[in-house]
Protein backbone atom coordinates (compact mmCIF):
# COMPACT_ATOMS: atom_id res chain seq x y z
CA UNK A 1 0.00 0.00 0.00
CA UNK A 2 2.73 2.45 0.98
CA UNK A 3 4.65 1.63 -2.16
CA UNK A 4 1.62 2.33 -4.34
CA UNK A 5 1.11 5.72 -2.68
CA UNK A 6 4.81 6.54 -3.06
CA UNK A 7 4.76 5.66 -6.77
CA UNK A 8 1.58 7.68 -7.25
CA UNK A 9 3.12 10.76 -5.58
CA UNK A 10 6.34 10.35 -7.55
CA UNK A 11 4.57 10.04 -10.92
CA UNK A 12 2.34 13.02 -10.15
CA UNK A 13 5.31 15.20 -9.19
CA UNK A 14 7.30 14.17 -12.29
CA UNK A 15 4.27 14.83 -14.49
CA UNK A 16 3.88 18.30 -13.00
CA UNK A 17 7.59 19.09 -13.48
CA UNK A 18 7.63 17.86 -17.08
CA UNK A 19 4.41 19.72 -17.87
CA UNK A 20 5.87 22.88 -16.33
CA UNK A 21 9.01 22.55 -18.43
CA UNK A 22 7.05 21.88 -21.63
CA UNK A 23 4.42 24.58 -21.14
CA UNK A 24 6.92 27.32 -20.30
CA UNK A 25 6.54 30.45 -22.39
CA UNK A 26 9.43 31.17 -24.78
CA UNK A 27 12.47 32.88 -23.32
CA UNK A 28 12.36 36.67 -23.53
CA UNK A 29 8.59 36.89 -24.05
CA UNK A 30 6.97 37.14 -20.62
CA UNK A 31 3.23 36.46 -20.60
CA UNK A 32 2.19 39.55 -18.62
CA UNK A 33 2.15 43.27 -19.36
CA UNK A 34 3.29 44.19 -15.85
CA UNK A 35 6.99 44.48 -16.73
CA UNK A 36 6.29 46.88 -19.61
CA UNK A 37 4.18 49.00 -17.27
CA UNK A 38 6.96 49.13 -14.65
CA UNK A 39 9.69 49.99 -17.16
CA UNK A 40 7.54 52.75 -18.66
CA UNK A 41 6.24 54.28 -15.42
CA UNK A 42 8.70 53.61 -12.60
CA UNK A 43 10.64 56.83 -13.20
CA UNK A 44 7.53 58.98 -13.12
CA UNK A 45 5.76 57.17 -10.27
CA UNK A 46 8.58 56.32 -7.86
CA UNK A 47 11.23 58.88 -8.99
CA UNK A 48 13.71 56.04 -9.43
CA UNK A 49 16.25 55.46 -12.18
CA UNK A 50 16.87 51.91 -10.99
CA UNK A 51 13.79 49.94 -11.98
CA UNK A 52 15.00 46.92 -9.99
CA UNK A 53 15.09 49.02 -6.81
CA UNK A 54 11.66 50.44 -7.66
CA UNK A 55 10.20 46.93 -7.98
CA UNK A 56 12.01 45.67 -4.90
CA UNK A 57 11.06 48.46 -2.50
CA UNK A 58 7.92 49.99 -3.97
CA UNK A 59 5.84 47.79 -6.25
CA UNK A 60 6.74 44.56 -4.43
CA UNK A 61 7.64 46.01 -1.04
CA UNK A 62 5.76 43.33 0.88
CA UNK A 63 8.03 40.70 -0.66
CA UNK A 64 11.11 42.57 0.57
CA UNK A 65 9.55 42.71 4.03
CA UNK A 66 9.33 38.94 3.95
CA UNK A 67 12.94 38.75 2.80
CA UNK A 68 14.03 40.90 5.75
CA UNK A 69 12.04 38.65 8.07
CA UNK A 70 13.83 35.61 6.64
CA UNK A 71 17.18 37.24 7.41
CA UNK A 72 16.05 38.10 10.94
CA UNK A 73 14.88 34.52 11.52
CA UNK A 74 18.19 33.16 10.21
CA UNK A 75 20.20 35.36 12.60
CA UNK A 76 17.99 34.43 15.55
CA UNK A 77 18.25 30.74 14.71
CA UNK A 78 22.03 30.76 14.33
CA UNK A 79 22.60 32.66 17.59
CA UNK A 80 20.15 30.46 19.53
CA UNK A 81 21.58 27.24 18.10
CA UNK A 82 25.21 28.05 18.79
CA UNK A 83 24.48 29.30 22.28
CA UNK A 84 22.55 26.13 23.11
CA UNK A 85 25.39 23.96 21.79
CA UNK A 86 27.82 25.94 23.91
CA UNK A 87 25.85 25.35 27.10
CA UNK A 88 25.49 21.61 26.45
CA UNK A 89 29.23 21.33 25.89
CA UNK A 90 29.91 23.05 29.20
CA UNK A 91 27.60 20.69 31.12
CA UNK A 92 29.14 17.45 29.91
CA UNK B 1 45.87 35.31 13.75
CA UNK B 2 47.79 35.46 10.49
CA UNK B 3 51.20 37.00 9.75
CA UNK B 4 52.04 40.66 10.13
CA UNK B 5 51.90 41.30 6.36
CA UNK B 6 48.31 40.06 6.11
CA UNK B 7 47.28 42.03 9.19
CA UNK B 8 48.77 45.29 7.89
CA UNK B 9 47.24 44.91 4.43
CA UNK B 10 43.78 44.08 5.74
CA UNK B 11 44.01 46.99 8.17
CA UNK B 12 44.52 49.33 5.23
CA UNK B 13 42.00 47.57 2.98
CA UNK B 14 39.06 47.56 5.41
CA UNK B 15 38.59 51.32 4.93
CA UNK B 16 38.06 50.93 1.18
CA UNK B 17 35.76 47.95 1.68
CA UNK B 18 33.59 49.96 4.10
CA UNK B 19 33.47 52.99 1.79
CA UNK B 20 32.58 50.84 -1.22
CA UNK B 21 29.82 49.07 0.72
CA UNK B 22 28.34 52.36 1.90
CA UNK B 23 28.50 53.68 -1.67
CA UNK B 24 26.58 50.67 -2.96
CA UNK B 25 23.96 51.08 -0.22
CA UNK B 26 23.43 54.82 -0.66
CA UNK B 27 23.39 54.71 -4.47
CA UNK B 28 21.02 51.76 -4.60
CA UNK B 29 18.30 53.80 -6.31
CA UNK B 30 20.59 55.21 -9.03
CA UNK B 31 23.05 52.45 -9.92
CA UNK B 32 22.88 48.66 -9.64
CA UNK B 33 23.06 47.46 -6.06
CA UNK B 34 21.12 48.23 -2.93
CA UNK B 35 20.83 47.42 0.72
CA UNK B 36 21.30 43.66 0.48
CA UNK B 37 24.31 43.81 -1.82
CA UNK B 38 26.14 46.62 -0.01
CA UNK B 39 25.50 44.96 3.34
CA UNK B 40 27.01 41.76 2.00
CA UNK B 41 30.10 43.71 0.86
CA UNK B 42 30.60 45.18 4.35
CA UNK B 43 29.95 41.80 6.00
CA UNK B 44 32.66 40.29 3.77
CA UNK B 45 34.98 43.03 5.09
CA UNK B 46 34.17 41.81 8.60
CA UNK B 47 35.01 38.28 7.45
CA UNK B 48 38.36 39.56 6.17
CA UNK B 49 39.12 41.10 9.56
CA UNK B 50 38.14 37.86 11.34
CA UNK B 51 40.42 35.84 9.06
CA UNK B 52 43.33 38.24 9.56
CA UNK B 53 43.07 38.92 13.30
CA UNK B 54 41.20 35.92 14.66
CA UNK B 55 37.71 35.92 16.14
CA UNK B 56 38.93 36.49 19.70
CA UNK B 57 40.29 39.90 18.75
CA UNK B 58 37.22 40.99 16.77
CA UNK B 59 34.69 40.04 19.46
CA UNK B 60 36.07 42.80 21.70
CA UNK B 61 34.81 45.48 19.31
CA UNK B 62 31.71 43.75 17.85
CA UNK B 63 29.40 43.03 20.75
CA UNK B 64 26.20 41.07 20.39
CA UNK B 65 24.04 43.72 22.06
CA UNK B 66 25.29 46.44 19.68
CA UNK B 67 24.72 44.22 16.65
CA UNK B 68 21.18 43.36 17.71
CA UNK B 69 20.39 47.04 18.32
CA UNK B 70 21.68 47.92 14.83
CA UNK B 71 19.71 45.13 13.21
CA UNK B 72 16.48 45.99 14.99
CA UNK B 73 17.00 49.66 14.15
CA UNK B 74 17.33 48.84 10.46
CA UNK B 75 14.18 46.73 10.56
CA UNK B 76 12.32 49.55 12.35
CA UNK B 77 13.44 52.12 9.74
CA UNK B 78 12.22 49.81 6.97
CA UNK B 79 8.83 48.99 8.47
CA UNK B 80 8.40 52.58 9.68
CA UNK B 81 8.83 53.96 6.16
CA UNK B 82 6.38 51.32 4.95
CA UNK B 83 3.79 52.31 7.56
CA UNK B 84 4.35 56.06 6.99
CA UNK B 85 2.71 55.75 3.57
CA UNK B 86 -0.33 54.14 5.18
CA UNK B 87 -2.44 57.22 4.34
CA UNK B 88 -2.70 55.87 0.79
CA UNK B 89 -1.60 52.22 0.89
CA UNK B 90 1.00 50.11 2.65
CA UNK B 91 4.44 50.75 1.03
CA UNK B 92 3.25 53.93 -0.71
CA UNK B 93 6.12 56.14 -1.90
CA UNK B 94 4.90 59.29 -0.14
CA UNK B 95 8.17 61.27 -0.42
CA UNK B 96 8.04 61.74 -4.21
CA UNK B 97 7.84 65.45 -4.97
CA UNK B 98 8.73 66.59 -1.44
CA UNK B 99 12.07 68.31 -0.61
CA UNK B 100 13.44 65.11 1.01
CA UNK B 101 14.72 62.71 -1.69
CA UNK B 102 11.88 63.95 -3.86
CA UNK B 103 13.45 64.90 -7.20
CA UNK B 104 11.71 63.21 -10.11
CA UNK B 105 14.08 62.18 -12.94
CA UNK B 106 12.92 62.57 -16.56
CA UNK B 107 11.55 59.44 -18.20
CA UNK B 108 14.13 57.66 -20.32
CA UNK B 109 17.93 57.60 -20.11
CA UNK B 110 19.38 60.31 -17.89
CA UNK B 111 22.55 60.83 -15.84
CA UNK B 112 20.72 60.25 -12.56
CA UNK B 113 20.85 62.11 -9.28
CA UNK B 114 21.23 60.91 -5.70
CA UNK B 115 18.52 63.26 -4.43
CA UNK B 116 15.71 61.21 -6.04
CA UNK B 117 13.79 58.09 -5.17
CA UNK B 118 11.37 59.03 -2.38
CA UNK B 119 11.39 56.49 0.45
CA UNK B 120 13.59 54.02 -1.43
CA UNK B 121 17.03 55.42 -0.35
CA UNK B 122 15.88 55.43 3.28
CA UNK B 123 14.57 51.88 2.99
CA UNK B 124 17.85 50.86 1.33
CA UNK B 125 19.72 52.34 4.29
CA UNK B 126 17.56 50.42 6.78
CA UNK B 127 17.93 47.14 4.93
CA UNK B 128 21.68 47.79 4.64
CA UNK B 129 22.02 48.25 8.41
CA UNK B 130 20.00 45.08 8.92
CA UNK B 131 22.12 43.00 6.53
CA UNK B 132 25.42 44.35 7.92
CA UNK B 133 24.53 43.53 11.52
CA UNK B 134 22.81 40.23 10.72
CA UNK B 135 25.53 38.73 8.54
CA UNK B 136 28.29 39.97 10.87
CA UNK B 137 26.53 38.36 13.83
CA UNK B 138 26.12 35.06 11.97
CA UNK B 139 29.76 34.97 10.82
CA UNK B 140 31.12 36.01 14.21
CA UNK B 141 28.99 33.49 16.12
CA UNK B 142 30.14 30.66 13.86
CA UNK B 143 33.81 31.69 14.00
CA UNK B 144 33.70 32.01 17.79
CA UNK B 145 32.00 28.64 18.14
CA UNK B 146 34.56 26.87 15.97
CA UNK B 147 37.40 28.34 18.06
CA UNK B 148 35.67 27.37 21.32
CA UNK B 149 34.87 30.84 22.61
CA UNK B 150 31.65 32.68 23.35
CA UNK B 151 30.18 35.89 22.02
CA UNK B 152 30.54 38.96 24.22
CA UNK B 153 27.15 40.17 25.47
Amino acid sequence: MRQIVAWFVLITLVAFLVAGALLMHPFGYPPSDMDDYMIANSQAETANNNVVAAVLFDYRGLDTLGEATVLFTAVTGVLLLFRALKKREKKT
Amino acid sequence: MLSKIVRTISNQLILFVLVFGLYIIMHGHVTPGGGFQGGAVIASGVVMMIVAFGSGEIKKSLRESHLSVIESGGALIFIGMAFAGMGTVFFYNFLVGTPVFGGIPPTGPNPGHVWTGGVIPIMNFGVGLKVIAGLSAIVLAMALFSSGEEMEE
